[in-house]
């Protein structure tokens, strides 16, 4: 049997080792137009800030692929995928033939219509090579200061490594607020006043409309209410969209991202899709979205894995969460950040003497969402009473107490997962 | 309020040095002997509130913590002891009857220490008990006067009725302990344990849990003056019965379980309110003369459709053997004599430490009053009271007892430190409580397998002092005094004992 | 694969499971000098809840799908061959706290004193029996292989 995996991250890792797992023999190919061996790409900020050397940036050990006997085609692109000869085009004319299909192509970053972005000093902040450049670029040119667009993860990581390099950082952000799509009001505000604390410049409700400089490079952007802001260099860091560019003359379904069964198979069968890539159901908000984190990559991919080599098994769905420290500060954000409308009840502790912020939002009972900002031990109670649905009616009283564990639910659900049967992301 | 007038008992010493301030023993104790200071992190004793159960002592990771006398002395005196002054001190501080649980603790003669055993020598050879069966099989229950074969027929057969017996693997049986002064784990230990090793135990004045019923082919159930969770169910789950009129550690009054014992559980199993007082009279109400007593035997028997045996169970006093020989006379099966080192749950310190007579004296008279009046066989003598080890229980048989029933013996080996506050409610070991918190210190499965062990190396002792002797069979050291010999007795005591001197030979 | 289950009906809430882990995972592994002598302190890897009466020790179950496994973004969380226990490598490890949030029975720690990493049980690497195990006085934990339905 051939497996071939379009792309090197963690979606393809799950996948080989799931299909590893049961299939000792089968030849694995693994295609991806990067070239390295597979890395955390979460650690690219902490790479650019110098907090890490390069030699800690490889998500598996040096002889995965051997031990896993993987044939590489890495720095290779994927030009077209024709689904019915079961063929890959390869973007200096080889053909691959594959029996079983993942496309695993990740997320590409989102770049808005701005003038001036062809200029020298504008980046992405989505790949190791992108890291590496920057830095050569600010070490070079040299850089003082930097405009980051995105108030997002993307655009606040990329900002706290730029600012340990000793930049002075902007960043642009649309909406009212940063980490609009991950956290509340109260916790965005707590995190911009810290960053504002190390000397960020955080500018709200605003866009780039026009990158300006000479041929030495930039010189300024032009903000949508007319504010001009001195930079030598941009960086885009909004977020991603499925990279679902590949599709484009194949019969595979797509939505927002390439769209799967619940046995991370596509439309066409033998062909699977996993990771950033894909969109899956949100069993918070009853769509189908791309939730495009890490854990749920490795997950959807050791998923596939599993079907694609012969042993079927379900994925039931995800949520959002993101686990990120900003200014020493550990946050964690699971399911909905704020409460939509009415029906909704919301538990929340602050004290802003140790900093510290929690938040629950229930609905029926049941929780929905959880903040924490400052104190994040045991979080992952609540990930796991989100996912399992569990009634916490009768314990909402001490839900953000620094007892409440295990002990506090009912022994049924005790049982169940202290015998440690299956439990999933 | 009024300051205590007296030093605390005990003294807690804590080694700085080897303390970790990790505050198991300000967890563990259940009298709040130890403080955490959480600004110093440091961990320090009030030893007013020391009852000296060494549950710290015992758990303390560093061994940190000793727990002496308190060293501080009241001028000497051999008539006021300390002890005298502090029930005084303590007496006119609350005015009520001072209470105190387990047995009898004042330094009255330990007959047992004073009774040696044979050997064999030359003659008679000894037995080694790892080569040659050795029985310590027992049968508690009435004897026929005669037994009557029928060589009719294949084989021989025995044409008497016998009486019910009840079958015991060792002579060792648990004593009455009740559902209440005990937790449900201390019971459900003590069920599983005799029901593994081939003996009995006793559900005591507390009735019995419907969770043991299923052990109710080794229990012996117990109709006390109070009657607690006596019903039809009860009697008939038993394997026998035994009517209780009194106890060693408290002879003439009755059985009293504090409120603060009575849980839900224990309210439903004694079929009593819950938090009240469980008090049982000092007589049984419909028990005013030995001819009720038989009455009351018989009823039962009628109940249980002379299916098992039915007992009695009294206290050792003074007139002890005429007192056995009537019940013997009345119709019981087997006669359970308690001494005067019995223990209990709660009683009051003065009538535990002034009231009854010693078990080995008692057994001693008993058997030996039985046998004069021929009717030694009628009914089996069970001896309780303050057993320690194999020896104690081998002396007792040869004294006269058929068997053995041991409390306090069994509660050690659970753990008990013999700190005398059961009647607290407490225990800091999880058995003399009915707090959740506590009671779950008492893992029955670690206790009973400590009373099992204790019951296997007891019985491979007996064993052992049988093989000596040259038996091979308990029951041939049953009332047979002449493998006893006395050390240190007075004429009178060697008499009553009916043993003779060391020294003296056949 | 042998695993450490918890009792609640006999866990007495004494907490020597947690002295003895930070022992076990301290420089010295000598009890006197592990808490009285290194600073900053070890942290045990057990955790025990207690809610009136109630109490029982709450380690790492070593999930056969553990969902730290698949959060972590370094690789440090590994499964170990020889024991099949899930371990954090702590020198890949960058604290970004992937594991906390995604272990539904929140047992992993942040190490704040010393290295900033995840801490977790690690089943003693291999001992015969975890020390949690040896030391409960009440044998509330137990290890021991169970075929689970």
């Amino acid at each position: 049997m051939n497996y071939t995996i379009i792309g090197n991250s963690a979606a393809a890792v799950g996948a080989v080792e799931a299909i590893r797992r049961y299939d000792r023999k089968g030849e694995i190919v693994v295609v991806s137009r990067e070239p390295y061996s597979v890395y955390s790409r979460p650690l690219i900020s902490h790479l650019l800030a110098g907090h890490i050397q390069e030699n800690r940036i490889f998500y598996r050990e040096k002889d995965f692929y051997k031990r896993n006997r993987i044939q590489t085609f890495l720095r290779r692109e994927v030009k077209a995928i024709q689904a019915k000869s079961h063929l890959l085009l390869l973007d200096d004319g080889e053909r691959l033939g594959f029996e079983k299909l993942l496309i695993a192509t990740g997320g590409c970053p989102i770049i808005p219509p701005v003038k001036g972005i062809n200029r020298r000093g504008v980046f992405t902040f989505t790949t190791w090579d992108d890291a590496k450049e920057i830095r050569r670029y600010v070490r070079k040119k040299p850089v003082e200061s930097a405009v980051v667009i995105g108030g997002g993860l993307i655009g606040l990581k990329a900002m706290e490594a730029l600012m340990a390099l000793g930049l002075r950082i902007t960043v642009i952000e649309l909406m009212d607020r940063i980490l609009s799509a991950t956290f509340d009001k109260k916790a965005s505000e707590m995190i911009e006043r810290q960053l504002k604390a190390k000397g960020a410049n955080l500018i709200t409700e605003n866009t780039v409309e026009e990158i300006l400089g000479s041929h030495n490079g930039i010189e300024e952007v032009l903000l949508k209410d007319g504010r001009r802001l001195k930079c030598q260099m941009v960086i885009f860091g909004i977020g991603v969209v499925p990279n679902i560019g590949l599709l484009k003359d194949t019969p595979i379904r797509s939505n927002k991202g390439i769209r799967v069964n619940i046995h991370m198979e596509t439309n066409i069968s033998s062909i699977y899709a996993a990771g950033d890539v894909v969109e899956i159901p949100d069993i918070l908000l009853d769509t189908v979205r791309p939730i495009a984190i890490w854990p749920n990559a490795y997950r959807q991919g050791w998923i596939a894995g599993c079907n694609m080599a012969g042993t079927p098994r379900r994925y039931e769905g995800s949520f959002a969460m993101n686990s990120i420290e900003i200014c020493g500060i550990p946050t964690i954000s699971v399911g909905m950040a704020e409460a939509p409308e009415n029906g909704f009840e919301i538990i929340q502790e602050l004290d802003s003497k140790s900093g510290t912020y929690k938040k629950i939002i229930l609905k029926d009972g049941v929780i929905v969402g959880a903040i924490f900002i400052g104190e994040i031990d045991r979080a992952g109670i609540y990930t796991g009473l989100i996912r399992e649905k569990i009634d916490v009616s009768g314990v909402k009283d001490i839900l953000l107490r620094e007892d409440f564990g295990f002990i506090s639910l009912p022994r049924e659900y005790r049982k169940h997962l202290v015998r440690g049967e299956g439990v999933f992301l | 309020m009024a300051y205590a007038l007296y030093p605390s008992e005990f003294r807690i010493e804590r080694d700085q040095d080897r303390c970790i301030a990790c505050q198991v023993c300000v967890r563990q104790c259940a009298n709040d002997g130890h403080i955490y200071d959480s600004e110093d992190d440091f961990v320090s004793s009030d030893e007013s509130r020391c009852v000296g159960c060494h549950r710290c002592g015992t758990l303390c990771p560093t061994g940190a913590i000793t727990i002496r006398e308190n060293p501080m002395h009241f001028k000497t005196n051999a008539n006021w002891t300390a002890r005298a002054l502090r029930d005084i001190y303590k007496q006119a501080e609350t005015g009520g009857v001072l209470l105190t649980g387990m047995g009898c603790d004042r330094s009255y003669p330990i007959y047992f220490d004073r009774i040696l055993l044979n050997a064999s020598q030359v003659t008679n050879p000894s037995i080694d008990p790892l080569r040659e069966p050795m029985e310590l099989r027992t049968f508690l229950g009435s004897k026929p006067d005669r037994i009557e074969l029928d060589p009719s027929g294949k084989g021989i057969r025995l044409s008497t009725n016998l009486a019910p017996q009840l079958v015991l693997e060792t002579p060792i049986l648990f004593s009455a302990m009740s559902y209440g002064s005990i937790s449900y784990n201390a019971c459900w230990a003590l069920a599983r344990a005799a029901k593994v090793e081939g003996t009995f135990y006793n559900t005591g004045e507390g009735g019995l849990h419907r969770d043991f019923y299923p052990y109710g082919e080794n229990t012996i159930v117990q109709v006390a003056s109070g009657r607690f969770g006596v019903h039809a169910d009860y009697l008939d789950v038993a394997a026998a019965i035994e009517i209780k009129i009194g106890q060693g550690a408290k002879p003439g009054i009755g059985g009293h379980l504090p409120g603060e014992k009575v849980s839900e559980q224990i309210s439903q199993t004694r079929m009593i309110p819950v938090g009240t007082d469980a008090l049982s009279p000092a007589p049984h109400h419909d028990i005013y003369s030995i001819e009720d007593l038989r009455q009351l035997i018989f009823a039962l028997k009628e109940a249980t459709r002379y299916s098992k045996p039915v007992g009695v169970k009294i206290a050792a006093v003074h007139n002890v053997a005429p007192i056995a020989s009537g019940i013997v006379r009345a119709g019981a099966d087997m006669v359970a004599i308690d001494g005067l080192r019995g223990g209990t749950g709660a009683a009051p310190i003065t009538i535990r430490d002034n009231v009854g007579i010693p078990i080995e004296l008692a057994i001693a008279a008993v058997d030996s009053r039985l046998r004069e009046e021929g009717i030694r066989h009628r009914a089996s003598i069970i001896a309780a009271g303050g057993f320690r080890n194999s020896a104690d229980v081998t002396k007792a048989i040869a004294l006269g007892a058929d068997a053995v029933y041991i409390g306090t013996a069994a509660l050690v080996a659970m753990g008990c430190h013999l700190c005398q506050k059961c009647y607290t409610g407490k225990c800091n070991w999880g058995i003399a409580t009915q707090d959740p918190y506590l009671t779950k210190r008492l893992n029955p499965k670690i206790a009973e397998r400590r009373l099992g062990n204790l019951l296997r190396g007891w019985s491979l002792e007996i064993k052992e002092m049988l093989g000596g002797m040259g038996i091979n069979a308990i029951e041939s050291l049953r009332g047979n005094r002449e493998h006893l010999r006395g050390v240190g007795l007075t004429e009178a005591e060697l008499k009553i004992l009916g043993i003779k001197s060391a020294g003296e030979a056949w | 694969m042998k695993r450490i289950y918890v009792h609640e009906e006999y866990c007495i809430g004494c907490r020597l499971c947690e002295i003895h882990c930070l022992v076990q995972h301290s420089r010295s592994k000598k009890i006197l000098k592990a808490f009285k002598e290194e600073f900053p302190r070890a942290v045990s890897r057990v955790l025990v809840e207690e809610h009136g009466y109630l109490s029982f020790a709450l380690q790492c179950r070593h999930c056969e799908e553990a969902p730290c496994l698949e959060a972590c973004i370094t690789g440090a969380m590994y499964r170990d061959k020889r024991t099949d226990a899930v371990l954090c490598n702590e020198k890949k490890c960058v604290g970004c706290w992937m594991c906390i949030m995604v272990c539904p029975f929140g047992v992993i720690k942040r190490d704040l004193e010393s290295n900033k990493v995840a801490s977790k049980c690690d089943l003693c690497l291999g001992e015969e029996m975890p020390v949690c195990v040896q030391n409960c006085p009440n044998e509330a934990l137990t290890f021991e292989e169970r075929t689970e339905t």
